[in-house]
This record gives C-alpha cells, sequence and structure tokens, in this order.
C-alpha cells in the first residue's frame, strides 16, 4: 500500500483515505493496529473520534491470511490436520476436531467409545486454557499487569497435561480420522484427577483479584451492550451470543460425540455487556472441570482408533458433509466437498471470530476509545482464525 | 436511608481494592515458578516432540531400522522428508556369473541392495511435527526424541540428514564397536 | 558568595547525585518487586539479584539513537525531556531529611513544591503535541485533563495540614509532629491522607491513573515518539516525581523525620521507601481507571471531600484559638 505525502492530500494509505473522505469536520482519524498492544493478533481498527469518543469504527481484516482453505486443495483429508491445529491455535483441539468430524461424516466411519471420551476430555482442557488466556489477555488490555501471569502459570499445567498424549503444547493436530493418534497414559489421567481439585481452589483467587475490583467492575459493566437481536442478524455464537441471553451452544442444540450423557450447565447472562461475556467465560471454565470428572469416571477401555482407519493416502467418497463443534469463540464450523479424487476438492472454515467481529463497528458507536478496546477484549478474537 | 446504602457500598468497592492487594501481597513473599533455563532443566521433555530421529535395528546401533519404502515422504504434509535410496553394489565376476545363470535358468534374482537408506533427509524447518510420517511407518524407523534445545546460525543448520545424526550418535555413546566385534578370537 | 547560595549549590549537586541514585535503585525495586508479585523472578542475570541491570539499562538508553520524526517541532520536541527532568530538581530543596538537614528553609516551601510540580504537565503537552503523532496527542490530552484537575483536592488536603501546624514551612509541620505515630499528622488527618496519595498517583501518572501512557490502548501515549535517552529523561522524572510526592506525604503526615532510635535521615528514607513499595504494589495489582471515571472519581469524590476536610479543620482550628484565647 503506498502512502500518499503529497502536501494537499493526507496521508495515509488506500484504507485511510477512503474511511477520511466521509469523515466529519474535526474528527480524528486514527488507525489502532495493525501493530497495537490489544488488538489481539494483526487487526488494524480505522476510528473516527471526536476527542476521546468513537463515532465510527471500521475494521480491516487480512494481514494474516494464510490461504488455509485453498492449502486444503492440495492435501489429502489426513495431510490437513496440522493446519486444523494452526488456525485458532487457541482452542485447535476444536478445529481438529470439526474437520475429522466433516471426514467421518463423510465416510461414515464410527469413532470408538473410548477415543470419544478422549476427545471430549482433551477439547475441554483446551477449551479452559483458551479461556484463561483470553482472561489474561483481557486484563492486559484494560491495564492490569498480574492476571495474566497467574493465568499462565495455570494455563502451563493444563498445557503439561495435554503434552503428554499429543506431544505439543499449543498447536495441536492430535486428532485423526477414526480416533485419536494416541491414547492418555496412566500417569496422564492421574495428573487429570489431581489438576481438577486444584484449579477449582484457583477460581476464589481470581474472583477476589479482579471480579469483584470495583475499578474493573466500572470497566466493564454497561460497556458493548449488544442486544440478542444484534447477535442474531450477525451471526454471533459462543459466550458473546450466551452474553446476551441467546441460549445457543452447539453441544446441546446439535450434540455430537458423547455429550448427550454428560450433566452440565450452559452458562448464559442476562446482563448484554462485557461483564455478562466476562460472567459466562468464567463459568464455562467450570462447567469444562464438570464435563471432564464424568468423562474421567465413564471412560470404557478400548481401542482410541478406530481398526482400519484410513491410511494417509486414503481417497475420501465424493460428497459434502458439515461439521460444526462448539470453540471457546463460538460455533467452529468445517464444510468438506470431496469429489472421491486424491485431493480434497473444497473445504470452508466456518470462523466463529468473523461473524463475532462484524458486531464491532456498530457495538463501538459512541463509546470511549478505552471502552471500544474493552469490547474488543470482550468478544475474544483470534485474528489467524478471522483471516485463515 | 439512600444515602447511607451508597455509603456503604462505596465502602465494600474500596474493600475489594484492599482484597486484591492482599492477594498479590500473598504472591509476593510466596516461591517463584519460573524455571531458571539453561541453569535449570526444564523437567517434562520426555512426551515433547523434538525434532524426528530415525531409530537403529536392535542389533547394530549405527544402521537405522528403515526400509526405504518412502511412506512417510508420501505421508507427510509438509513434504519436508526426501528417502535416497542405496544403490545396488557393483556385482564381482562370479556374481555376475551366477546373476546370468540364474537368469538363464529363468529363476528370479535376489535383489541385494541393502534397505536401509544412504539419507534421509529431513528439513526440520518446514516439518509441523504431526506426527504422520512416525505413525505411518511399517518398521517403526521414526521416533520424535530429537534435542528440544536445538539452535542453529542459518536455515542449512537445519537441514538434518537422519541417517548421518544416527551413526554420529552412536559412535558418540561408543556404540558403534558393540554389535559387530572385529576381534574373533576368543570364538 | 553568600552562603545561602553556597548552600543551595551544594544542595543541588548533592539532589542530582541523588536523582541519578533514586532512578538506578527504583528501577530494580519496581522490576524485581512486579516479577515476585507475578511469581517470577525478575531480572537475575546481570550482577547478583540483577542489582547492575539499572546500570545496564541506563547503558543501552545512553547508546540509542535519538531520531526526531517528520513534521516534528525540533525545539519543543526536544525540550520537553528537559522541562520534564530539570524541574524535579529543584523540588526537593525544601524538604526537610533530618534535623536541621533542610536544603532552603524557607517559608513557602509547600508552595515552591506544588507551583514546579505543575511544570511537568507542560512538558507531557509540549510532548504530545511536537511528535506530530495522533497517540501523543491523545495521550497529551488525557495528561492536561488529568494533572490540572488533580492538583486542586491535592492542594486543598495539603492546606489542612498546613492549616494546623500554622504554615507552609515543610520543616515547620514536620517539627510539630511528634516520635510516635499516634503523634503523627496521619491521626489527626485521615481523610487527608487517603486525598492525598489518591492525588499524589493521579499526578505522577502511576497506575491506576497511568492514562497519559496508558500502553494498551494508545501505545505508549505522550512518549510514543522518544527513544533512546529522551525516553530517559521521562522516565527518570516519573521516578523523580515520585520520591518528591511521597517525601512530602512523609514530612506532612507521617512525621517526616521523627522516629525513635534510629537517626533522623533513616526514619525519612524508611517512611519514603515504604510508600515507594506501596506505590509500585498499586501498579502491579490494579487495573487502569477510564478516562471519565477518573475526572469522575476527581469532581464528584474528592474535591467535595477536600473541601469539606478543609472546612471541618479551620473549623476546630478557630476553636482551638479561640479557646486558647479566652484561657
Amino acid at each position: 500500500m503506498t502512502r500518499y505525502t503529497d502536501m494537499d492530500q493526507m496521508a495515509g494509505d488506500f484504507y485511510t483515505l477512503n474511511f477520511a473522505k466521509t469523515a466529519r469536520e474535526g474528527t480524528l482519524v486514527l488507525n489502532l493496529g495493525p501493530q497495537h498492544p490489544s488488538t489481539h493478533g494483526v487487526l488494524r481498527v480505522l476510528v473516527e473520534m471526536d476527542g476521546e469518543y468513537v463515532l465510527r469504527a471500521e475494521p480491516v481484516i487480512g494481514y494474516l491470511h494464510r490461504m488455509q482453505e485453498k492449502m486444503a486443495e492440495v492435501k489429502t483429508a489426513a495431510q490437513y490436520i496440522p493446519n486444523m491445529g494452526r488456525v485458532d491455535y487457541l482452542h485447535a483441539l476444536a478445529w481438529n476436531w470439526a474437520f475429522v468430524g466433516a471426514v467421518e461424516k463423510l465416510a461414515g466411519i464410527e469413532v470408538p467409545e473410548r477415543a470419544e471420551y478422549v476427545r471430549v476430555i482433551t477439547c475441554e482442557f483446551n477449551r479452559i486454557s483458551s479461556h484463561l488466556l483470553w482472561w489474561g489477555a483481557y486484563l492486559l488490555d484494560l491495564g492490569a499487569f498480574t492476571p495474566i501471569m497467574y493465568a499462565f502459570d495455570d494455563r502451563e499445567k493444563i498445557l503439561d497435561i495435554l503434552q503428554d498424549p499429543t506431544g505439543s503444547r499449543l498447536t495441536y493436530s492430535y486428532f485423526r480420522v477414526g480416533g485419536v493418534a494416541r491414547d492418555l497414559s496412566d500417569d496422564c489421567i492421574r495428573r487429570i484427577r489431581e489438576f481438577i481439585p486444584w484449579l477449582r481452589g484457583r477460581l476464589p483467587m481470581y474472583k477476589d483479584l479482579v471480579s469483584d475490583n470495583i475499578i474493573l467492575r466500572k470497566r466493564i459493566e454497561d460497556i458493548g451492550v449488544i442486544e440478542p437481536d444484534l447477535c442474531r442478524s450477525y451471526g454471533a455464537t459462543g459466550p458473546v451470543a450466551r452474553g446476551s441471553g441467546i441460549k445457543y451452544d452447539v453441544r446441546r442444540a446439535e450434540p455430537y460425540s458423547v455429550y448427550p450423557k454428560l450433566d452440565f450447565e450452559i452458562p448464559i447472562s442476562g446482563l448484554k455487556d462485557a461483564r455478562g461475556r466476562y460472567d459466562v467465560r468464567m463459568a464455562e471454565i467450570e462447567q469444562s472441570l464438570r464435563i471432564i470428572e464424568q468423562c474421567l469416571d465413564m471412560m470404557p477401555e478400548g481401542d482410541v482408533i478406530v481398526k482400519g482407519a484410513p491410511k494417509p493416502q486414503w481417497k475420501a467418497p465424493a460428497g459434502e458433509s458439515y461439521c460444526a463443534i462448539e470453540g471457546g469463540r463460538g460455533k467452529v464450523g468445517v464444510y468438506l466437498a470431496s469429489d472421491g479424487g486424491k485431493n480434497m476438492y473444497r473445504v470452508k472454515l466456518r470462523a466463529p471470530g468473523y461473524s463475532n467481529l462484524s458486531l464491532f463497528a456498530e457495538v463501538s458507536r459512541g463509546t470511549l476509545l478505552a471502552d471500544a478496546v474493552a469490547i474488543l477484549g470482550s468478544l475474544d478474537l483470534v485474528i489467524p482464525e478471522i483471516d485463515r | 436511608m439512600h444515602v447511607v446504602k451508597e455509603a456503604c457500598k462505596t465502602l465494600s468497592d474500596l474493600w475489594s481494592l484492599m482484597v486484591g492487594l492482599r492477594v498479590t501481597g500473598k504472591y509476593f513473599v510466596e516461591p517463584q515458578r519460573t524455571v531458571r533455563y539453561p541453569w535449570a532443566a526444564v523437567p517434562n521433555l520426555d512426551t515433547y516432540k523434538a525434532h524426528l530421529v530415525m531409530v537403529s535395528t536392535p542389533k547394530d546401533k549405527t544402521k537405522p531400522r528403515c526400509i526405504s519404502c518412502g511412506m512417510c515422504a508420501l505421508a507427510c504434509p509438509s513434504n519436508c522428508l526426501t528417502v535416497v535410496k542405496r544403490k545396488a553394489p557393483k556385482p564381482t565376476p562370479e556374481e555376475e556369473k551366477a546373476i546370468a545363470e540364474a537368469k538363464a535358468k529363468g529363476e528370479k534374482v535376489k535383489d541385494k541392495t541393502p534397505k536401509d537408506p544412504e539419507k534421509f533427509l529431513y528439513d526440520f524447518t518446514l516439518c509441523s511435527l504431526c506426527g504422520t510420517c512416525m505413525e505411518n511407518c511399517p518398521v517403526g524407523a521414526l521416533a520424535f526424541k530429537g534435542n528440544a534445545y536445538a539452535a542453529g546460525y542459518s536455515r542449512s543448520d537445519f537441514h538434518f540428514d537422519l541417517v548421518a545424526m544416527l551413526k554420529d550418535q552412536a559412535v558418540m555413546e561408543g556404540l558403534d564397536e558393540a554389535a559387530a566385534p572385529t576381534d574373533k578370537s576368543e570364538a | 558568595m553568600p552562603a545561602e547560595l553556597i548552600r543551595i549549590l551544594v544542595a543541588l549537586v548533592a539532589v542530582a547525585v541523588a536523582v541519578g541514585l533514586i532512578g538506578l535503585v527504583m528501577v530494580w525495586v519496581e522490576r524485581k518487586v512486579a516479577g515476585h508479585i507475578q511469581r517470577r523472578p525478575g531480572p537475575y542475570e546481570v550482577g547478583p539479584f540483577g542489582l547492575l541491570q539499572p546500570l545496564a539499562d541506563a547503558l543501552k538508553l545512553v547508546g540509542k539513537q535519538l531520531f526526531m520524526p517528520d513534521n516534528a517541532d525540533p525545539v519543543l520536541f526536544w525540550l520537553a525531556p528537559l522541562l520534564a527532568f530539570l524541574p524535579v530538581l529543584l523540588l526537593y530543596l525544601p524538604l526537610p531529611v533530618g534535623d536541621g538537614l533542610v536544603a532552603l528553609d524557607i517559608n513557602l516551601g509547600l508552595l515552591l513544591i506544588l507551583a514546579f510540580a505543575g511544570l511537568t504537565v507542560l512538558s507531557l503537552i509540549l510532548a504530545g503535541w511536537a511528535a506530530n503523532n495522533k497517540y501523543g496527542l491523545l495521550g497529551a490530552a488525557r495528561a492536561v485533563s488529568q494533572s490540572v484537575a488533580y492538583e486542586i483536592p491535592l492542594l486543598l488536603s495539603v492546606l489542612a495540614v498546613s492549616f494546623v501546624a500554622g504554615s507552609l514551612n515543610l520543616a515547620t509541620v514536620v517539627k510539630a509532629q511528634g516520635t510516635w505515630p499516634w503523634n503523627w499528622n496521619i491521626m489527626t488527618q485521615p481523610l487527608a491522607f487517603l486525598i492525598y496519595v489518591v492525588c499524589a498517583l493521579a499526578e505522577t501518572n502511576r497506575a491506576p491513573f497511568d492514562l497519559p501512557e496508558g500502553e494498551s490502548e494508545i501505545t505508549a501515549g505522550f512518549h510514543t515518539e522518544y527513544s533512546g535517552m529522551g525516553f530517559g529523561m521521562f522516565f527518570l522524572a516519573e521516578y523523580a516525581n515520585m520520591v518528591v510526592v511521597c517525601s512530602v506525604a512523609t514530612a506532612l503526615f507521617l512525621g517526616g523525620w521523627h522516629g525513635p532510635v534510629l537517626p533522623g535521615p533513616v526514619w525519612f528514607l524508611l517512611k519514603v521507601s515504604l510508600l515507594m513499595l506501596l506505590f509500585v504494589f498499586f501498579r502491579w495489582t490494579f487495573p487502569r481507571v477510564r478516562f471519565d471515571q477518573l475526572l469522575n472519581i476527581n469532581w464528584k469524590w474528592l474535591l467535595p471531600l477536600a473541601v469539606v476536610n478543609l472546612l471541618a479543620t479551620s473549623f476546630f482550628v478557630k476553636l482551638a484559638q479561640f479557646s486558647e484565647v479566652r484561657w
């Protein structure tokens, strides 16, 4: 993008100049990002400001486009799983699951029971680690520098637990078509059992330090009120929708795997503001712990991958399928179309962050800049997932 | 009455600040969680996927198990593996005669090419540590037991040849003589 | 040369050295305390316990390239760090470090401090404006409103204490207090102390009131465009300011150099260090306050409370005078 620094013209690139054309008199056009401490990745937000008030905001994405969907056209189904670990690296196992779920639906492959339970356990652990990171990063945006360290300390334990079966700490490519790559060892199960009460004991500290803190409460209450109809019109899902009172969770609405057998609640909040979304995510951590406990007790013995699982050069049968999973950010969807050839014909990735971000332009109108940053944080965006 | 309630609420709000200070004060005096690498070792590397290494045969520690089938290279999503097969050894004149005789009789000639690869080129800069190669190897010749602290100054430092690395490792550990004792005088 | 002038010059040299040392020590203390709160060691490589880290930081800052952005105003751009740093040296002169150990024993010591502390605001505005950077402008605008707003309750709370002591001379105020904590001004003026601490945090741009340099929103605010020693000056000035403000609090409320057993300056140093530690703890515990909430706190809470405090204090002082006269 060339810079225009002609004396008669305002400095800026194509987007800024376009945006500035419709700016009102006496307003300041500012670029938040793409390199910015609080945009959680390379997101650029053009804001038109009157003093401290944001009159108009326009997110510009695409700085992290990696052509994930194009890569699918030159890979076989088994070869695409590492890509799925990197689309949303914070909840990689949800994307793993959505993709292998789509392939299994297409080919009619049944996954053994133990593999389903292992999938649920690891995916829920990944959800907890994603929410912990979100919590720390959100508070960093709001100016508190310590909670992120405490959150990362807890997250290290989860990463150690997940390192045992998967071998990785962040970008997992653990699921395989027909099951998972490796079983949970006894040592791993023991550590999981020790971890759950320990994290439960840590949650009150989070409440004391942060959730009840008056400064934080003033920063996130009544900020970014999103009406349920606005959520519906933009297709927002996950804690953003549940924080506004919409009772939608893919695990209950379109159940998959062993979730129908498990007893857990879907936290919903009637407050439609950032506080509601915050509460929903903190409650989801507790519910995930509950799910993991039940899975450990209910898990049967057996294989973790179906006999005769597809080899790498396996060709998927022709057809289309779609699989939706509840990710930490919302409804993760993978649409798979195969023409029976070696490579997949088309993979479409439905990223929840994309729909959540589109709310931002409307919600941030008329707020203070600090509030706009707080709203952006409460939407829990991960830009690689938005740009794919 | 309303004023009193407001005042009480304000006081309890301010008390939440004190509670926060108490939490940080508590952690101020608690021990630290940092592992001071490199003075201290990171404790849990056995399950961590570092770069690939070749697994040796039980008898000869310098020889990999690999049979040069190429399944790993075909399966790899990142095209980071290249298997360079060995060339068949030039037959001696007696062997040539034997081969010609066998061919004349119409018998199948046994292929004397050694199965293990000459080179196993592994570009670690492309590897996505997915494990597909390791899982699809029919003989279990690959493992993720490399050096987790591998560091280098240029990209070529990470273009490994796993066969050579296996040999170097065996020599370093002094296991290269173990399988094939040259001194048969005791026998 | 008159003795007064020599005394002031010697004191200025001592202050310059002290400020340099304070900068080094505070950088180390801040980073170590931040580390321990966050359950990590802080600096530990450079020197034993990382004690030489501030020296390494200083060398790094001095060695960096000093550059100026396009279209920035050169005079104002380079004036701003100097203006932030140099007046702070003057603020140390009226502080009573020990019994009789004060560089400038004048009757308007407090006024001198409050007046020159206002110059820091000017430097922030100049920095934000001269850098030709929108983030800087936002930071400068916030800094102006914040500093100007919080000076008023600061003044009122300090005035209440000087009413009780009858003088604006810091040495006199300290002498009027006793050795033990129950003789200190904090017992008679607790509300003024709280108001003073909050205003001090806001005046020195420390968290939770560090909006002008609000790191996560406006990427370093008014000092975005500064590098090397320009930034170093702002950094040093912030710590020096913090020490001044804590010293004034010690002198006014915590009994200055009074204390059993140990000599005066040692007690002074201890009390100042305690307050500084408290400030550091505040920074690493609380999130940032939003801008309009910041001004709300000031205009709706601190100002009325400070006025009420002042009225009550003056009422009781008058009552005491009246009863004395009667007797």
